[in-house]
């Protein structure tokens, strides 16, 4: 506790401190996008002919989709020629241990609080390391092979386990399901892939660090977890991105597979550049999140905290396939200045005694919009479905906005499901009780906002929870007058 | 320890508190009394420095500083405690982070050291039996749910772990009953010693029966009118707030 209160009070001082630039050699291939751009991607990744057809399909559908306008979210039109699809540091030579990775990649990292090096790794945490359009190092990978656990780099998987990813790729979220995940099937370039054979538990966090580098690239990765029958993984993804006047489009796909009895917990702790005081600047965040809940007494349970991005348009979901399988989605979206988010979830009961939970929390502060948009569908099948979706709002300051737009469809009489909404502002008395017992105004909006998103900070895995409460800090700097 | 003198306050452009002047010295406790709307609180807002009340007029003084030049904050760290009359809740707050953080927040201020847990639940324990407050509740979210009862005997434990020089009590007494009121004043008691003030704002004599006050003020359209010893709150607890307002209009005439 004396810990975590320190660092916030630390924190809450600085400002977006991940901005800096990576001065390093880049492989970068020029702007747009065609086909010629698409196989030069699949050429750089040594990649079997499968791959580059599936990535051909994709483009070509792609093409005939418009961009989608439904979202709550304000931005001029993307032009998608004037993007690289493809930037990678340039290795010095090749790699026979994570020891001879590049210095000035791993002092990068160091700077980020990953440590990367083996000596110095985080103890219990096996990381995957992704800078722009590849992975750089993934850490634990023979100590978690030893168990039968595969985590490593998804070009990697392509190359060494394809019968896997043929199998699960495009399972979840397929090619055609919407324009940036069709856009994403195209240009990929890396993520991570995790698999988790029967019966294993997975004795350490896995996580994924995402960064992007260079300049006028987009970042489009690919994540893919499959737990077998009886086995868990937590995940953890984290992402930073240099200060930059442009937009940077990040488009990923994740998809997450459960077998009968297995678990899987994804938290994503989101702090992609947010753009400056005025706007400018800053990552377009548009992710597609799907998992499948395919055995039954399987759980696949979503925890996000997005501070980050200019904008936000992500709804990580759960398909309830499995009999008596369990959904969560746990949110905190933070938006500040500029920002705008339009987050939440779908929740699609197909199995029966199928259960989900919705817990999302939006804080708002300067000029920012905060929109929660979330699906519970229960289908025909989905005897005794039962959903609980709780959705609350903070707004800090009177020129934020925060709206909800729930959906609810209910196709059979036996399914129970609750929604329950509030909005808030933290008021003049909040504070000045605060202030009266000698907490000053800042520390007091941060301790009035991490009780508010106290719920859903609770799920994230400990050593996560931690920095996740420093970065709202962060990003609630400056935002009460 | 405190010195008012002359103070002038509105409220929304309205004139509260018309000239008030007070001297509180260490080991005194003073209680002020009044009729509904006579400023009572709002002399107690203005001391904490809540800013919705503008001093138009008089300085404060409080262990040799200026009072009315520092922030809330710095009052409270200084040793000014108020408990509130209405403890605000604050949804996904404990009780006992908040009371951690308050703590720290003050001796940051002193140049201490922060307390760590272990040292921060001893000199807890210590206190809970004082005001004889239930560890369930402190794990509670602040306020949040508290009956009556439970909100003021939290805001005595919170004066008790954070030991201020100056006690204000804001109608502390309101909402309690006769078990409560008991175990409140013997909170209070058990707190003040030679070095602490307490000024107890109340509307009803009752709790003066608990907590024995050096002087008594009457407080009446925004300024003290009759200054006293504890006989006079027992004279108004039997003739009434008129026999003062009569007073008054006769010195008036």
């Amino acid at each position: 506790m004396k810990e975590k209160q320190e660092t916030l009070e630390q924190a809450v001082l600085n400002e977006y401190k991940y901005g800096f630039v990576t001065d390093i050699d880049t492989d970068t291939i020029p702007k747009g996008l065609n086909e010629e751009v698409i196989k030069l991607i699949s050429h750089k990744k040594n990649e079997p002919e499968w791959m580059l057809e599936w990535r051909l399909k994709a483009y070509n559908y792609w093409l005939k989709l418009e961009e989608p306008t439904w979202p709550n979210v304000k931005y001029p039109k993307i032009n998608y020629q004037d993007i690289i699809y493809y930037a990678a540091p340039k290795p010095k030579k090749q790699l026979n241990s994570l020891d001879e990775v590049d210095p000035e990649l791993l002092s990068t990292f160091e700077k980020l609080g990953i440590s990367i090096s083996e000596q110095k790794r985080l103890s219990g945490v096996a990381v995957d390391v992704v800078m722009d359009s590849v992975s750089i190092a993934t850490s634990f990978k023979q100590q978690l092979a030893e168990i039968g656990v595969i985590f490593c780099s998804i070009t990697e998987a392509i190359q060494e386990h394809p019968e896997l990813v043929k199998k699960y790729m495009g399972s979840v979220v397929p090619m055609t399901d919407n324009y940036f995940a069709a856009l994403n099937s195209a240009v990929f370039t890396d993520g991570s892939f995790c698999y988790i054979p029967k019966g294993v538990r997975c004795p350490m966090e896995l996580s994924t660090y995402f960064r992007i580098n260079a300049e006028n690239s987009g970042q489009f990765e690919r994540t893919l977890i499959v737990a077998e029958d009886e086995s868990y993984v937590s995940y953890l993804e984290g992402c930073t991105a240099p200060m930059r006047d442009e937009n940077q489009l990040h488009a990923a796909v994740v998809e997450l597979v459960a077998m009968e009895k297995a678990e899987i917990k994804y938290s994503t702790v989101q702090n992609w550049y947010p753009g400056d005081k005025e706007g400018k600047g800053g990552i377009y965040n548009f992710v597609t999140k799907r998992g499948i809940c395919k055995g039954n007494h399987s759980k696949i349970s979503w925890t996000q905290v997005e501070t980050g991005s200019s904008i936000t348009w992500k709804y990580p979901s759960v398909i309830l396939k499995g009999d008596y399988s369990i959904g969560e989605f746990y949110s905190v979206a933070f938006t500040n200045n500029h920002q705008q988010a339009d987050t939440g979830t779908k929740m699609m009961h197909l199995g029966k005694n199928t259960t989900s939970r919705i817990v999302a929390k939006g804080i708002s502060a300067g000029f920012s919009q905060n929109s929660y948009r979330g699906l519970v569908r229960t289908s025909k099948q989905a005897l005794n479905a039962r959903n609980y979706s709780q959705c609350d709002s903070l707004l800090l300051g009177d020129k934020c906005g925060a709206h909800t737009f729930p959906y609810i469809e209910v196709k059979n009489k036996t399914a129970i499901v609750e929604h329950e909404a509030t909005t808030s502002k933290i008021g003049e008395d909040q504070l000045f009780y605060c202030r009266q017992r000698g907490i000053d105004q800042e520390a007091a909006v941060a301790l009035i906002v991490n009780g508010f998103a106290k719920e859903v900070m609770n799920q994230l895995p400990m050593e996560f929870a931690i920095e996740a409460q420093k970065l709202l800090a962060v990003s609630m700097e400056g935002s009460v007058g | 320890m405190l010195s008012i003198k002359n103070i002038h306050a509105n409220v929304e452009g309205k004139e509260i508190l018309k000239g008030i002047n007070l001297e509180i010295k260490a080991g005194e406790v003073h209680a002020i009394m009044g009729p509904n709307g006579s400023g009572k609180s709002t002399l107690a807002s203005v001391l904490a420095g809540r800013e919705e009340y503008e001093v138009t007029e008089g300085e404060v003084n409080f262990l040799n500083k200026d009072l009315l030049e520092l922030s809330p904050e710095d009052r409270a760290r200084e040793g000014l405690f108020l408990a509130f009359q209405y403890p605000v809740e604050i949804p996904g707050v404990s009780t006992t982070n908040f009371i951690k953080a308050a703590v720290n927040e003050k001796r940051k201020y002193q140049g201490l050291e922060p307390l760590d847990s272990v040292a921060f639940l001893k000199i807890m324990k210590e206190k809970m039996k004082l005001v004889e407050i239930d560890q369930s509740l402190l794990s509670r979210f602040i306020n949040e749910g508290f009956s009556g009862g439970e909100k003021k005997r939290n805001e005595i434990f919170q004066m008790a772990m954070l030991e201020p020089k100056l006690a204000i009590l804001d109608e502390t007494d309101s909402g309690l009953d006769i078990d409560a009121l008991r175990i409140v004043a013997n909170g209070i008691n058990k707190l003040h010693n030679p070095d602490r003030a307490v000024l107890v704002i109340t509307h009803y004599q009752r709790l003066l029966d608990y907590i024995q006050p050096d002087f008594v003020h009457v407080l009446f359209n925004g300024r003290i009118v009759k200054s006293g010893t504890k006989e006079l709150a027992l004279e108004l607890e039997e003739k009434g707030y008129d026999f003062i307002t009569d007073e008054i209009d006769l010195t008036a005439q």
